[in-house]
């Protein structure tokens, strides 16, 4: 009797671990050691670089020789506060594009889980056969580095003295921006309300905005309220223009009757420093078969700029804005070097944009602005 | 058997110290002492009852009561009561504001574009010493100083506190001062008149190296004034290589961008929702 119960117990053991191996992914990690097939090595090294196994994954590069393992685990790990700092590889989906003997080419579609969301990433990764493995051939990174040197700045910062609490009642304060809403267009989405349009610092002092909407019924209720969050670029200075959208989530066009913008301007402190220039800007159709909008970010100033974010206004041939769409940029902006970046639109928007405003939102962890 | 000989003793001491009374003036001015007559004799206990304050003390019915200035430094209706063995008996009068010596000075916006109509709003709220509202119709004088110009005053008499006054901003940029004056009350502010938008928005383009420098001619606004420093200026360049758009903040007055240039491109400005000319380059020449 106590023998029967030993190996009812000691079964149970056994079923209770192997059940714990195929939750972790052991499976998937056993099936992918061997590295047999293309997949296999991009499976197993984007495996090794979740669990952040750098040195495990670093192994699996055929030019080692070639690529910096700092900088491969940079790419991964982020550097200069650049999201990817704040961020870690969730999942990611491998598929092989082609095979030609001792070479192939496998496409890797990243996601980060990141504190402003999730971040994708799409890799066309090259392999190659070493004996009976296949190993991936990193691209070696060719940015330019920028030399020790000293780049005067000497843009404008503006600073702000609020009037005192215990000033007597009357006693001047300076004014808040004045800002205006330019445009605004309502689009129906096949699951939103979505409100785009621009909106204008007229003063001549820098400006922290914020747009909200609230739609109203044709009985003159509020239906649902919303703000543009980080589809804006909040910190305008003088004269900058912005787009912005607010989303308005499982709402109906029809029910709308009318549409109350409501803008919120403050004073704050600001630097007209760092100015990033936006290049190559193109409409295009990506591998995935998307419509994105592609360029170059080059950061101009001295400062790094730790993450970037790109905010896009799409205008139809009437120069009405029909869309905007935004995005972060992972890595972050050194002074002089460029970095790219993306921004997809839905496919039946892109067939009507006439043209495109990129502007450069940016946050710094040592931002004195 | 207790009780009823305190019951006669009360009775008995009202009928032989009658009925109190109280006198005030109908209306005094803020901040003056006064005495307010009693009729009567024995304890009493007087009441003030006023807009922001009260008071209590013991007096003697039958003598003035005096009033102290700082318990009547606020405009409004008061409440008198005395209170004896006999009842009480009550009076109102009026504390008017004092002579008009003190002002709050709104003045708005902090900063106005050049050339605004009615553009500045200033507003002057009359006080007496005390920080009543001097309801009585007094002249508040208003000037305007700007810079490098002589001062121009105009009078406005106050309605029910506040007299008022609408400015336009000048045709040219700087600080204007604001001010208002009634009794020994003078007070400043000062308001930034400040470019109005962009006018006649112009770039040129000359070659370095492998790139076009891109620059506007000073920027000024329709009166000739500098736009100020710090303003953003998009410049949008198109060419083969795809679209180029650089927001560039004026400094010293202009703002110039270096952008390299594949083959023919166009080249356009903008500030705001003011547009500027357009240039159309080519990158070999």
């Amino acid at each position: 009797m106590k023998s029967g119960l030993s190996i009812v117990l000691a079964a149970i053991t056994v079923v209770l671990v192997a059940v714990a191996w195929f939750q972790s992914g052991g499976a998937e990690r056993r099936e992918t050691l061997s590295a047999s097939t293309p997949d296999q090595a991009v499976r197993l090294m984007l495996s090794q670089i979740r669990a952040r196994n750098f040195d495990a994954a670093y192994a699996r590069l055929a030019n080692r020789s070639d690529v910096d393992k700092n900088a491969f685990v940079r790419e991964f790990n982020g550097s200069y506060g650049s999201l990817l700092t704040y961020a870690s590889l969730e999942k990611f989906d491998v598929a092989g594009l082609r095979t030609s003997g001792d070479e192939a080419t496998v496409r890797a579609h990243l996601l980060y889980s990141t504190a402003v969301g999730p971040l994708d990433d799409t890799r066309d990764l090259k392999l190659r056969r070493e004996g009976g493995t296949w190993k991936v051939l990193w691209p070696v990174n060719t940015a330019p580095k920028l030399p020790p040197q000293v780049i005067p700045v000497n843009y404008l910062r503006w600073d702000v003295i609020n009037r005192g609490a215990g000033d007597d009642w009357g006693v001047q304060n300076v004014d808040s921006p004045q800002v205006r809403v330019i445009s605004m267009n309502a689009i129906q989405r096949p699951d939103s309300v979505v409100l785009v349009g621009e909106v204008v610092n007229e003063d001549s002092v820098p400006a922290y905005v914020n747009v909200g909407a609230t739609l109203l019924d044709p009985s003159g209720n509020e239906i649902a309220q919303e703000s543009s969050f980080d589809k804006i670029s909040h910190t305008l200075l003088p004269k900058q223009v912005s787009p912005y959208r607010i989303d308005f989530p499982h709402m109906r066009l029809e029910k709308v009757k009318s549409v109350r913008m409501d803008t919120k301007a403050l004073l704050v402190a600001a630097s007209a420093d760092p100015v990033i220039e936006v290049n190559q800007q193109k409409l295009e159709t990506d591998p995935l078969g998307k419509k994105i909008l592609s360029g170059q970010l080059l950061n101009q100033s001295g400062q790094t700029v730790n993450i970037p974010h790109v905010i896009a206004a799409y205008y139809d041939s009437n120069g009405k804005v029909i869309w905007v769409s935004d995005g972060y940029v992972a890595q972050a902006l050194l002074p002089q070097v460029p970095v790219s970046f993306a921004v997809d639109l839905p496919p039946d928007i892109a067939k009507n944009v006439q043209t495109y405003r990129v502007v450069v939102n940016h946050y710094d962890t040592n931002s004195q602005s | 058997m207790r009780a009823l000989t305190a019951i006669l003793l009360v009775v008995g001491t009202a009928g032989i110290s009658g009925a109190a009374e109280i006198h005030a003036p109908a209306q005094t001015t803020a901040g003056n002492a006064i005495t307010i007559a009693t009729s009567g004799s024995g304890d009493a206990t007087f009441y003030l009852i006023g807009p922001a304050s009260a008071l209590k003390q013991k007096v003697q019915a039958g003598a003035g009561i005096p009033v102290d200035s700082g318990q009547l430094e606020r405009a409004g209706r008061y409440v008198a009561v005395l209170c004896a063995s006999d009842g009480c008996a009550s009076t109102s009068f009026f504390v008017n504001p004092a002579a008009a010596n003190r002002l709050s000075l709104l003045v708005h916006p902090s900063r106005v574009p050049v050339g605004r109509t009615n553009g500045i709003s200033t507003v002057a709220f009359v006080f007496d010493n005390f920080h009543n509202l001097a309801l009585k119709s007094e002249p508040v004088k208003f000037s305007i100083l700007a810079k490098d110009a002589k001062e121009i005053s105009a009078n406005r008499d106050s309605e029910n506190g506040v007299a008022w006054v609408r400015i336009s901003s000048a045709r040219k940029e700087g600080p204007v001062r604001i001010g208002a004056a009634i009794g020994h009350a003078n007070e400043v502010r000062v308001v930034q008149q400040v470019a109005a938008d962009a006018c006649n928005l112009r770039i040129k383009a000359s070659r370095v190296k492998n790139a076009f420098l891109v620059e506007t001619d000073p920027v000024r606004d329709c009166s000739g004034n500098p736009v100020p420093d710090g303003t953003v200026v998009s410049f949008t360049k198109s060419d083969a290589g795809g679209k180029t758009t650089v927001d560039v903040p004026i400094k010293r007055g202009v703002a110039r961008v270096e952008m390299p240039v594949e083959g023919g491109a166009r080249i356009s400005v903008a500030s705001g929702v003011v547009t500027g000319n357009e240039l159309e380059v080519a990158g070999g020449q």
